[in-house]
């Protein structure tokens, strides 16, 4: 077992730089997610730490062996990739062999860790097959199965799940997440949705353009968002962002509505509020009217325009309430619900 | 077009007819014409039916004297000759072309794509264009008539190279990546995973080749004198020759009814493989 550390990396294609200095620490058995939007260069990480990518500057090692130079097979890594690349024209068992055999394993090793993943992942009765007899989530188990007969040092997986339907991808989520601790295996995880990155990871890594954005657990981000991207990113529906000036603890907003946040920040910020947090509340605050209603069931969302201003906001109340468009509704929000982020580099402000 | 009138239907069925027995017409004459004697051949008008003598001389071809009057090699050695030439040019061509495809897509040198249109443009250079030329350079190398000189020259081939380009293409990156994991390398990658997954593209283009190397004509007609070592479909020309002093069309019409037998066992030996292998896209 091993972990990894990403030193200063870079990636640039000729002239156009994809990732600027990424620096991390994975530890042995951690589960670290990077999420971000499509072509922040998530992939492209995970695919230097494969070793399908060169690496333009800085360092990738893992256990205690930098491995910039190895070829993906000598790094001790097993990828489960988003269409599974399984071999066609090979049956399940030969899939999940081939890299064994390539090692040159004995047959009677071979049969067993074969056998032994097919039994945690309950594809025995399928190990015969073809890929192509298989369904989805089957051949997902398979692209696992031979990630797993590896015993690798550390799993990378390039979107896996985004190929599935999306009751059969949370249900794989659970199982990729039990596998991997019941395994221990260090593992990195590339996703583009938040919300599993969110379940999945004991860490996560939000990149954005190339840079790393935040890097911390998942309530880390949730509760103190390092910026407006992070802020936007995680949670959903996204985070109310609000413009306003800040002065001696407060915030005013352009519509001339006081907030107090216990800041000492001044000058111009973003205020942001999560929808979940905003409370119906006489006289608070926040005043909207209401434009839109979802009726999700267990929560009703209201969208709307803050009164005096044209910012749209959202409010996220629990269960089915009987608010119709066009009413006006107030809100307030705990003072430690607040987030405020500086409006030029949209970082955060602490307090 | 999905109209369903009895005439329409009768009058496509009967269009098909026409042109299934316009093709169709020779082969029987041909046949007829090796199930009779000599002699009948010889009379007006040439029989429409089968005789009985097809048995007798299918063994005269084989074991009797033959066609008499020429210097052909014996039927045997002819159809030899033949199989080994079309096997050894659809082999070649396959392993060639199958090594400069996997070259062109998945290895970066320099020039990489200005080779792949020299490839390309030798399909303006088949071998009837280049013929003295290239029948120089076989005539410096010792190569008349022999099997390398028959084959090598009509081994390179744009076409196959051309096409394996476009199957290696459709096949997915991660395949290769997958298999740089597993720790293959690249013979390794090209055994293991390419030559299978191209299967049905190699079978289809064996039959092609296959026939195209059975009938070639111009070639084998320059470069081999010794009788030992032509090819069946040369040699009937040459017979058709003899034919003018001592026309025995029995035994002429059956040589040529035996030079049909290996490509058309080839076409329905590997008919399904070849059909999935010029329409199945999906790797």
């Amino acid at each position: 077992m091993a972990g990894i550390k990403l030193d200063t990396l870079t990636k640039s294609y000729g002239d156009t730089q994809v990732l600027h200095h990424i620096d991390a620490e994975i530890e042995d058995g951690e589960f670290v997610v990077i999420v971000g939007p499509s072509g922040c260069g998530k992939s492209t990480l995970l695919r230097m730490v494969a070793g399908l990518e060169s690496v333009t500057s800085g360092n990738v090692h893992i256990g205690d062996k930098r491995v910039n130079d190895l070829e993906p097979a000598d790094r001790d890594i097993a990828m489960v990739f988003q269409n599974y690349a399984l071999y066609p024209h090979m049956s399940v068992r030969d899939n999940m062999a081939y890299g064994l055999k390539i090692r040159k394993l004995s047959k009677a090793e071979i049969d067993r860790r074969v056998n032994e993943a097919a039994e945690i992942l309950e594809i025995g009765q399928y190990l015969d097959r073809k890929p192509r007899q298989l369904s989805g989530g089957q051949r997902q188990r398979v692209a696992m199965g031979r990630a797993i007969v590896r015993d690798p040092q550390v799993f990378l997986f390039d979107e896996p799940l985004s190929n599935l339907d999306a009751k059969l991808r949370v249900q794989m989520r659970l199982e990729i997440r039990k596998l991997q601790k019941r395994l221990g295996v260090t593992s990195i995880f590339v996703t583009h949705d938040q919300v599993e990155a969110m379940t999945l990871g004991d860490r996560l890594m939000v990149l954005n353009g190339g840079y790393v954005e935040q890097f911390g657990t998942p309530i880390e981000l949730y509760e103190r968002p390092a910026s407006i991207f992070v802020a936007g990113f995680i949670g959903s529906p996204s985070m109310n962002f609000l413009s306003g000036a800040a002065n001696a603890g407060q915030v005013t907003l352009s519509n001339g509505t006081t907030i107090a946040t216990g800041s000492t920040a001044s000058g111009e910020v973003l205020l942001g509020v999560r929808p979940e947090h905003l409370k119906p509340e006489e006289n608070g605050p926040f005043k909207m009217t209401i434009e839109m209603l979802e009726h999700l069931g267990g929560v009703t969302l209201l969208h709307g325009v803050l009164d005096g201003t044209d910012t749209q906001i959202v409010a996220s109340l629990n269960g089915i309430t009987d608010h119709q468009v066009g009413d006006q509704v107030s809100f307030a929000a705990k003072q430690s619900h607040l987030h405020l982020f500086d409006a030029k580099s949209e970082k955060r402000i602490e307090e | 077009m999905v109209e369903n009138r009895p005439f329409l239907a009768i009058l496509s069925h009967l269009i098909l007819i026409l042109g299934v027995a316009m093709v169709a017409l020779p082969v029987w004459i041909t046949f007829v014409g090796a199930s009779h004697e000599a002699e009948r051949m010889l009379q007006t008008p040439i029989p429409m039916w089968p005789g009985d003598q097809f048995f007798v001389n299918l063994k005269q071809t084989f074991w009797g004297s033959g066609l008499t009057g020429t210097s052909i090699a014996p039927v045997w050695m002819m159809m030899f000759n033949s199989l080994l030439m079309a096997l050894m040019i659809a082999f070649g061509k396959i392993a060639i072309s199958l090594l400069s495809a996997f070259a062109i897509v998945y290895f970066k040198f320099p020039f990489r794509m200005g080779f792949f249109w020299m490839i390309f443009i030798t399909l303006m250079l088949p071998v009837e264009v280049r013929i003295l030329p290239t029948f120089e350079v076989v005539a410096d190398l010792g190569m008349l008539n022999s099997y390398w000189g028959l084959t090598i020259p009509l081994i390179a081939s744009a076409t196959a190279t051309f096409m394996f380009r476009q199957v290696f293409l459709t096949i997915p990156d991660e395949m290769l990546e997958s298999a740089r994991i597993d720790g293959a390398g690249p013979m390794r990658f090209f055994w293991d995973i390419l030559i299978p997954l191209s299967r049905t593209n190699i079978a289809a283009l064996f039959v092609i080749l296959f026939i195209y190397g059975w009938n070639q004509y111009l070639w084998p007609l320059l470069i081999t004198t010794d009788a030992d070592m032509s090819t069946i479909v040369v040699s009937i020309k040459q017979m058709l020759e003899a034919a003018e002093q001592s026309p025995e069309w029995n035994i002429i019409m059956m040589i040529a009814l035996l030079a049909m037998v290996p490509p058309i066992f080839v076409v329905i030996a590997m008919q399904k493989l070849f059909v999935q292998g010029l329409t199945e896209t999906d790797k």
